[in-house]
């Protein structure tokens, strides 16, 4: 009985002091691994909103604490890390993933335990349609394969496109079904379809074999990490025709190496321009600048603003009660952003528009911005 | 024809890497009747050695590419830094065990191998790195529309010099001519004066050079390195051992080029999902109607 007693006493304590002081915000994402840099950037911008809302005096007269956790890039670790912020560290809200399946793979976790989860960038749609506690700040699949289908035949006026999707991951296949279907609705040809698993090293022989068809451009929705090769590779068999993305290729070190010429000219669809000269934008980067000493990327700004609509939605709430956390959360409206107006539509979804970057010396540069 | 031919040449040039790792394996199985599972990783020591010397040397050029002579001297390095690996791998770990049991030492070797691979993490980081640009990759030979650049080119000839030198090694010099007699029978061999460590030492530094040749090989075809990606090389490698005839030297180079070539047909003209159980699914089937591989012999047991 003693023993019970005191174990009881010992929850209770450790329940006050995660409900005492401070706010305790959970994050996860991959800050090693193949994907490295999506974790990595989204940390940075989540811990500058949260940075500066504690020297504004922080939320509801307490401070906010943000805890990371790393999950490798692994759905199976993102599980594991997501259960840990609920359950060990009391978290009263989740930020993350940037990868959608990792997201599919912790969402379940907080909508079991009613603990509102937001996702900066993971853009499949059956992320959010997990469940009510599940919100994105950032646009979805079939919309921005809908914005590549109409830059590859309107802008660069192709026709004959040939598609490389990643079957391990639910970003990439969802992305390629979307595009396939949207691409032949507005009267594209897909010339051929071959695939691959992450972590290959050897794209060869699919690139061989699209080559054979002749298409007048790739879509490739996929990582960095992968495309870097994929492009190296391509060019490497004679490969010339222009490479065209999407948002998973924001990073860095997608032009890293030979990769550099190899994607000289290619084109990818993405959540935010740093050329934009809005000052929002602007203001941003040099905040992240002067902090990290380095460029934010996508994942950045979208972290950043989904920190932003969490602590908005809680100043409204009044409280950091999950439930009355969330119901704030889907009535957010023309909230502003970094990345623009962010509004929250039925299926937790943002909507908001894409832009297209083109590659130039290894650098993103603005080419135009779909309207949603 | 122009895929096909391009299809070839592909699955060739992936095929030498794996042969190079493959003759490793088949080595160490011919002197001492184990399978080495830490070969593959001495493969990523050896990819990870061509990294950091590339950076010291080849980024103070201007063009940005090492010279050709530079390459050789990287590459020429990492078998240096992968042969010592072997060496000090066996002085250290294998030696004091070989009088114990096989299973004993198959298990050490798959910890050895766990402990590059997670150690590797460690020291050199989880994230993959990109491999430095030694060679500037040109093409040189445009079959009717199947271009062939430089880099592969360059792999498969060095592969091709790698394993005519090996062969040369261990059918005319001294030191061939004892490791051939220890693989046949190492009591006689050290009867007749032969001394057996220098030659297992001799053996494990040659094969784990080659892995690290393979290492700067398959950085310079798949400029994307990363500390486990020792794994699925070798053990493709090592069907290549086995569907060869484990023990024989050509058996094993034969090996690594089916293994692929096949590999790429497979993925280029089938699903690349099969990929990988194409390599094992081989292995199961020579395991179950040709155990001495194709070029091996049957060995007879003594009792």
């Amino acid at each position: 009985m003693i023993a019970l007693t005191a174990i009881a006493i010992f929850t209770i304590s450790g329940c006050n002091k995660g409900g005492g002081d401070e706010i305790l915000i959970g994050e996860y994402g991959s800050l090693t691994g193949p994907n490295a840099t999506f974790g990595i950037s989204s940390t940075n911008g989540l811990k500058l909103a949260v940075e500066e809302l504690n020297n504004a005096g922080g939320l509801l007269n307490k401070k906010v604490k943000l805890i990371t956790y790393d999950d490798q890039g692994k759905p199976s670790e993102a599980q594991t890390v997501v259960q840990r912020l609920i359950k060990n560290d009391n978290v009263v809200a989740v930020i993350g993933e940037v990868a959608s399946s990792n997201s599919k793979a912790g969402a379940p976790i907080c909508q079991q335990n009613k603990i509102p989860m937001i996702t900066p960038a993971s853009t499949n749609p059956e992320v959010t349609a997990i469940g009510d506690y599940i919100f994105r700040v950032c646009f979805i699949d079939p919309f921005q394969a809908t914005v590549v289908s109409k830059f590859i035949l309107n802008t660069l006026k192709l026709k004959k496109v040939a598609l490389l999707k990643d079957v391990k991951n639910a970003y990439s296949t969802g992305l390629a079904d979307f595009f396939e279907k949207e691409f032949k609705n507005m009267g594209g040809e897909i010339v051929e379809v071959q695939s691959f698993s992450a972590g290959d090293k050897d794209f060869k022989a699919q690139l061989t074999s699209i080559k054979a068809k002749n298409p007048e451009a790739i879509f490739i929705p996929a990582y960095y990490t992968d495309v870097n090769l994929i492009s190296i590779q391509a060019r490497e068999i004679g490969l010339t025709v222009p490479l065209i993305g999407s948002d998973g290729w924001e990073s860095e070190k997608l032009t890293e190496g030979k990769a550099k010429d190899a994607l000289e000219g290619c084109y990818f669809s993405t959540h935010v321009s740093t050329e934009n000269p809005d000052p929002k934008i602007q203001e941003f980067i040099t905040k992240y600048k002067a902090k990290y000493n380095a460029m934010p990327d996508a994942m950045a700004f979208l972290a950043y603003d989904a920190g932003l609509i969490l602590f908005e939605a809680m100043k409204k709430a009044g409280t950091t009660d999950p439930e009355k956390v969330k119901n704030e959360l889907a009535k957010i409206k023309d909230f502003s952003g970094v990345t623009g107006k962010i509004s929250i539509n039925e299926q937790r979804n943002a909507i908001k528009p894409a832009v297209i970057l083109e590659i130039k010396g290894g650098e993103f540069k603005f080419k135009e911005t779909v309207q949603p | 024809m122009t895929e096909f031919i391009q299809q070839v040449f592909n699955g060739l040039s992936l095929g030498s890497i794996y042969a190079l790792i493959a003759l490793g394996y088949t080595m160490i199985y011919g002197i001492l009747r184990f399978i080495n599972f830490a070969h593959g990783d001495v493969f990523m020591i050896g990819a990870f050695s061509g990294y950091y010397l590339g950076i010291i040397f080849a980024f103070a050029s201007v063009s940005g590419f090492a010279s050709l002579g530079m390459a050789l001297l990287i590459m020429i390095g990492a078998m240096v830094i992968c042969g010592l690996l072997g060496f000090t791998v066996e002085k250290l770990v294998y030696k004091p065990l070989r009088k114990s049991p096989k299973l004993t030492i198959l298990i050490t070797a798959i910890g050895v191998s766990l402990f590059l691979e997670y150690g590797g993490q460690l020291v050199f980081g989880a994230d993959p790195k990109s491999f430095p640009s030694l060679l500037e990759n040109k093409p040189v030979v445009n079959l009717a529309g199947a271009v062939i650049g430089s880099n592969p080119l360059v792999v498969l000839v060095t592969a091709g010099i790698l394993m005519v030198g090996l062969r040369l090694i261990v059918m005319k010099t001294k030191i061939g001519t004892a490791m051939r007699a220890v693989s046949y029978n190492p009591t006689a061999a050290s009867l007749m004066g032969i001394n057996i460590n220098a030659v297992i030492s001799f053996t494990f530094i040659i094969g784990s050079s080659l892995a690290g040749a393979a290492g700067i090989l398959y950085g310079l075809n798949y400029p994307s390195i990363d500390p486990l990606m020792g794994i699925l090389p070798g053990l493709k490698a090592f069907v290549a051992a086995v569907l060869g005839g484990i023990g024989n030297i050509p058996g094993a180079a034969l090996g690594g080029m089916i293994i692929g070539l096949l590999e790429t047909f497979v993925t280029g003209y089938i699903s690349p999902t099969y990929r990988d159980a194409i390599a094992f699914g081989i292995l199961i089937l020579i395991l179950l109607f040709k155990p001495t591989g194709l070029l091996g012999k049957k060995e007879i047991e003594k009792v």
